[in-house]
């Protein structure tokens, strides 16, 4: 069963064609690559799915319904999470309360539920401290819950930053760049993670530059460069992809 | 965030503070002048809803305070409206024209939001000042009703409207304390912090700062209502941008985004304004250079201050064996 699919999707800033009529799918329970040099358009791609860009032409499918003139809380609230390239937290505030917020789309306790405190926003806040204690607890932070989140180690904020996006138990997550600032050690501990994560059940579509992270996990890779896809395939295919290591290598 | 047991001490602590404080001042000027402070420090605590919980920089504020009081005033003076009914109705307009209003501005971010709210504040204005076949213009409305009894307590004395305008106060910070402490609370400061990542994780960001806005205007109105009603006369002056500017630096003084800060703000700024009275417009030279000292020093204002020596003496405490 196809869980996302992307259509003839393209976007152009200015004159430059930053993603050039791609199309790929990605099948539930999966875990997908995006590679291909810097500035090839991959964060593009995963902005314009997770609908944080208006795209310029081409449609985004999700769970078979067109999503392409959704707002980005819209179809975050469809089961489609993400995180960003640069570990984006809410820096302030606790670590219990950046989960807390990712799980603020399942609740919907509103402004006299505050003010009257109502039973509804008990029951709510108390589910999502369990949700939010539950989730710190599968990436291994749950002995930091009180700490502020700007006050963790560059590898807790990025544990931390996909705790906030799995909290709320989304159906896809786009992970853009996982591995990027962390240690060989490290980097084995987050490949663990995502495997345990795709194997709860969330399909995983993620952007990587470490060979043996895409290698290692991928199911499928698909390979952009200038904006365009290059190749698609299974790792054993993409490593022997002659238009794959020309755009690596250069030509020879 | 701030541990809730002492930012729950310290309202109830001034709300004592408050509650004695007629009693050793029963001149009747000095009575109305608390009064108008606990007024402004209503406003204060608005703006500071859609400024420092929502981190948007509205300077629309004064007009909807002037939205509010002119509702309640007008209403009374052309319709008999009692003040009673006046009040919601000035804060159900306030509100309204803040949703109304957020719609569009909050459309613009940053600095281009600032502006726009401004334009916004000096339309307000200009309205109330050139109509004046509602508004009597720079004569002003005479006569506005003031509160009525409620059963056998009466709000006819100075000291008892105190008390009425302390206890719209307390009710004010207590509706902000129990938001801020609540999922929209939270979701506020998401938009505030990281509007991107907050839109990611399936918040309606605009939805959020409307929300935001509109309870800023509402409040504005109630002040501005009880400004009214207090006064029993009002001009068009009480709309005006200087008007924003004061309730912004009441609320910068206190410490943007705080629960109290924008309280003790308000009783800082607008104590020592009837103190420097005599220096009539000069006044203005001397907040100038305090608020450029301020922003240079101590830009979380004062309960940035508060909360930097508590973390002061609790350091000195777990340092000692």
């Amino acid at each position: 069963m196809t869980l996302l699919e992307v259509r003839g999707l393209s976007k152009s800033f200015g004159g430059l064609r930053a993603v050039d009529d791609v199309h790929f799918a990605v099948e539930t329970g999966s875990i997908v690559g995006i590679i291909g040099p810097n500035g090839a358009g991959k964060t593009t791609c995963f902005n314009l799915v997770s609908r944080a860009l208006p795209v310029t032409s081409g449609r985004i499918l999700f769970d078979g319904q067109d999503v392409t003139a959704l707002q980005a809380h819209q179809v975050a609230r469809r089961g489609l999470a993400r995180t960003f390239q640069s570990t984006t937290l809410f820096t302030e505030a606790s670590v219990l309360d950046n989960v807390m917020v990712g799980y603020r789309q399942r609740t919907s306790a509103g402004v006299w539920d505050a003010l009257l405190r109502s039973r509804r926003l008990a029951r709510e806040e108390q589910d999502a401290q369990e949700a939010g204690r539950g989730i710190l607890a599968t990436v291994g932070l749950a002995d930091l819950a009180d700490r502020t989140a700007g006050s963790l180690t560059q590898e807790q904020q990025k544990r931390l930053a996909i705790a906030v996006a799995l909290v709320a138990g989304p159906r896809l997550l786009l992970l853009d760049e996982p591995s990027a600032g962390i240690n060989a050690e490290q980097t084995r501990d987050l490949i663990a993670l995502i495997e345990s994560i795709a194997a709860g059940g969330v399909t995983v579509l993620l952007i990587e530059h470490q060979m043996q992270v895409v290698m290692h996990l991928c199911q499928r890779i698909m390979v952009l460069d200038y904006g365009r896809k290059i190749a698609e395939g299974t790792p054993d295919e993409i490593r022997r992809d002659p238009a794959v290591l020309e755009a690596y290598l250069g030509h020879t | 965030m701030t541990p809730p047991r002492l930012s729950r001490a310290m309202p109830v602590a001034l709300l004592a503070v408050a509650a004695v404080l007629p009693l050793f001042f029963p001149n009747e000027y000095y009575l109305q002048i608390l009064t108008q402070g606990y007024i402004f420090a209503i406003s204060a605590c608005g703006l500071n809803v859609i400024l420092g919980l929502a981190g948007q920089l509205s300077l629309a504020h004064a007009g909807f305070f002037g939205i509010g009081a002119y509702t309640l005033a007008l209403l009374g003076t052309k319709a008999g409206v009692p003040f009673w009914a006046g009040l919601p109705a000035g804060v159900a307009l306030s509100a309204a024209m803040g949703y109304g209003i957020g719609s569009i501005c909050l459309r613009s971010r940053g600095h281009y939001f600032a502006i726009f709210t401004m334009a916004v504040g000096l339309i307000i204005h200009l309205v109330i000042q050139k109509w004046e076949s509602l508004t009597h213009g720079h004569v002003g409305v005479i006569g506005v009703p003031g509160p009525g009894a409620i059963g056998p307590v009466t709000f006819d004395s100075s000291a008892a409207r105190s008390y009425l305008a302390l206890g719209f106060l307390a009710l004010t910070i207590t509706a902000i304390a129990r938001l801020m402490d609540s999922p929209v609370g939270r979701t506020l400061m998401a938009v505030r912090e990281n509007e991107a990542l907050a839109s990611a994780v399936g918040l309606d960001a605009m939805a959020a700062k409307r929300l935001a806005f509109t309870i800023s205007a509402a409040l504005a109105g109630l002040a501005g209502g009880l400004f009214a009603g207090s006064i029993g006369f009002l001009g068009p002056e009480s709309s005006n941008v200087e008007m924003t500017f004061n309730t912004l630096l009441y609320v910068m003084v206190g410490g943007i985004g705080s629960l109290t800060g924008p309280v003790a703000g308000t009783f800082i700024v607008y104590g020592l304004s009837q103190v420097l009275a005599v220096l009539q417009q000069f006044q203005m030279v001397f907040f100038g250079v305090a608020l450029v000292l301020l922003i240079l020093f101590m830009p979380t204002g004062l309960a940035g201050v508060w909360r930097s020596a508590r973390a002061g003496w609790g350091g000195r405490v777990v340092q000692r064996p």
